[in-house]
């Protein structure tokens, strides 16, 4: 965190009164730490976006095309008719205020824009103004706002600081998806070029290369053949980490971080132990090397084209089926949108485990089935032998993320392999779990250090969960199953909470598995010995 | 983005201060880089490190996984941390002239 940046115990202090003025007149602060920079040209330009050029949210000139206002307009007007649920949501809210106190980006920066009731106004007003006769004949009695260019720069700045975690759609009683109005809000907003690197970048480098890192494909069998050496150095085990292999049984879709981060590469490790020991017949994809798809962060276009390059690579490997691994995101996609965008996947069976001979009902319709669910199946019919005592190093909690959590409600396995695999497991207070869970803070593309101070801010309530359970219970490692969350909530604990480490849930499962053939001194996936393993050289 | 200039070396630099031509990279730039890091000089373990980082780089297009550029490096993260505060992305990388990376990272 850069050092110009509140400390915890001043950020902590935060003012929920609103401005004396009302919404419509209060502007918004556009400074370093709440924003995003601006996606760079050669990345808009290489997925043929409109109005490359050099910009930044914190000059005064944004460079918008001249037109901008009517490209908007006529954006939104094509937007209304073509998704019928962004007319709903646009005119059923009745502000009832059940999803105010519940975004993290309001509990923790007390702005009442971050109420999502309000975020959305943003462009409900507008809506309202444009679209409605209401609002045409009666103006602001009728709740609506011209569209000026302070109006898209206050749009630029908080649909950039809404995560899509939909956690306040669990309490709307209408049933509003948030997400799918910053979606739309973002959509629109990308029409006149303004894009957030963090975004925009990681999708040109997946179409470019296959994974938002932009590794080639000679990058990620290197990237895999080295965990395959390290996996030996650390167990005495040498396994298969088959890539692009035509005819396997099943197609393995990791997020590109699994293979380049710390703490993810842990989770990789697991996975790979997993695997060989249960004899799956599996394959990466050097082309559909991401789980991730930052497409939804963006617009539907290149969620769409991000999207189908999975089920493309099934296709043209000849696999039966589909194994996702730990990613967040990807899961809304499939879940969600895949079988309208790129469905259906027929030319997939439906996914039966070889092992069990479990059949994944649950995923007929996208022949995909989440790591956690397999891998609980897996222990549930007695096929790891597990030894819980190898993870007494940690005292763990589970943070769920929320796309797999309230978009396809992964709750019970997660849980269910975790306490398989380790003695001290705590949960976190009630309602910031499972489908209430609180968000990582930087989901949806804003994990950037410039906006570190909204991430420490929206990640707080999180952090003060898992606070809560490592001064009761000692808690030191916070698990997870999302490349984001393994990649932001670092920072996070540093900031709030120092002492949690973050880990995989396949990192615990990797730790915990016992292999045929694995050699005495073999540590964990760490490369820490286990307790009670320690020798004179490692104490 | 901006200009950075420092002693006879000016490049091109995004918000965060990386390189934004790779390929411009010489060693004068490094210790451009570098004096922006906090590092004040560049000492045989520092060039072993970005010497490492630039020779994976010609050959994959990008940085090394952080557990693979530990492990052939020899030095462990805490090492890294040492030479380079920032760490090895923020840090090591900026200073060896690579972009920075994104998505789940």
């Amino acid at each position: 965190m850069p050092e110009d940046q509140m400390k915890p115990e001043e950020l902590f202090q935060i003012d929920y009164k609103p401005p004396g003025k009302g919404w419509m007149e209060t502007k918004p602060d556009i400074r370093r730490g709440k924003i995003n920079w601006a996606a760079v040209p050669k990345s808009v330009e290489y997925l043929d976006l409109p109005n490359p050029r050099k910009w930044s949210p914190l000059d005064k000139d944004w460079k918008l095309p001249d037109n901008w206002k009517e490209i908007i307009l006529e954006g939104m007007r094509e937007r209304i008719h073509k998704f019928r649920t962004f007319q709903v949501f646009m005119d059923i809210c009745v502000r009832c205020g059940a999803c105010a106190d519940k975004c993290h980006f309001f509990i923790g920066s007390g702005d009442p824009k971050n109420m999502p009731v309000l975020r959305a106004e943003l462009l409900r007003a507008v809506y309202r103004k444009e679209f409605t006769l209401a609002g045409k004949l009666m103006g602001k009695m009728a709740g609506a706002r011209d569209l000026t260019e302070d109006v898209l720069k206050e749009w630029f700045f908080y649909f950039f600081q809404c995560t899509e975690c939909r956690r306040c759609s669990v309490f709307c009683p209408y049933g509003i998806d948030t997400a799918e109005i910053t979606m739309m809000g973002r959509e629109l907003l990308s029409l006149v070029g303004l894009e957030i690197d963090w975004v925009t970048t990681p999708i040109a480098n997946c179409f470019r290369t296959g994974n938002h890192l932009g590794i080639q494909p000679h990058g990620f069998q290197d990237s895999i053949d080295f965990a395959v050496d390290d996996f030996k150095d650390l167990t005495g085990i040498k396994v298969e980490a088959p890539v692009n292999k035509k005819g396997a049984e099943i197609l393995f879709i990791v997020p590109s971080a699994d293979y380049f981060a710390d703490p993810h590469y842990y989770g990789l490790l697991g996975y790979m132990a997993l695997f060989h020991e249960i004899g799956l017949d599996y394959t990466y994809s050097s082309y559909a090397s991401e789980g991730g798809n930052f497409g939804l962060f963006h617009s539907n276009q290149a969620m769409k084209r991000l999207n189908s390059k999975i089920y493309m690579e099934a296709e043209r490997l000849g696999v039966k089926w589909i194994i996702g691994g730990e990613c967040g995101h990807m899961w809304r996609v499939i879940n969600q949108y895949m079988d309208t965008m790129n469905g259906p996947a027929d030319f997939l069976e439906v996914p039966k485990s070889p092992i069990t001979g479990t059949v994944f009902e649950n995923t007929k319709a996208t022949k995909m089935v989440h790591i956690c669910e397999f891998t609980a199946d897996l222990i549930k019919n007695d096929k790891l032998k597990l030894d819980k005592s190898r993870n007494d190093q940690w005292r763990v909690t589970f943070h769920d993320s929320c796309n797999p959590a309230r978009a396809m409600g992964i709750i019970e396995e997660p849980r269910y392999v975790i306490n398989s695999c380790c003695n001290h497991f705590f949960e976190m207070p009630e309602n910031c779990i499972k489908e209430q869970t609180f968000c990582c803070g930087g989901g949806a593309g804003l994990g950037t250090d410039e906006n570190m101070e909204m991430r420490m801010r929206g990640g707080l309530p999180r952090a003060n969960a898992v606070k809560y359970v490592h001064d009761k219970y000692g808690v030191n490692v916070l698990t997870c199953m999302c490349a984001i969350d393994k990649a932001v909530l670092p920072a996070l604990m540093d900031y709030w909470v120092p002492g949690v480490q973050v880990g995989a849930v396949h990192e615990l499962v990797g730790n915990a598995l016992v292999m045929k053939g694995e050699k005495e001194d073999r540590t964990d996936m760490r490369g820490e010995p286990f307790i009670g393993k320690e020798t004179a050289k490692d104490v | 983005m901006a200009i950075f200039e420092w002693e006879e070396v000016a490049i091109e630099v995004d918000e965060d201060g990386f390189m934004q031509e790779p390929d411009e990279w010489s060693e004068r730039v490094a210790l451009a880089l570098a004096s922006t890091e906090g590092v004040e000089e560049l000492t045989d373990e520092h060039w072993h490190l970005v010497h490492y980082l630039r020779e994976y780089y010609q050959k994959f297009g990008i940085a090394p996984m952080i557990r693979k550029l530990c492990k052939e490096s020899g030095f462990p993260l805490k090492k890294v941390y040492e030479l380079f505060p920032s760490g090895p992305a923020k840090g090591a990388c900026k200073v060896a002239g690579l972009a920075k990376p994104t998505g789940c990272v």
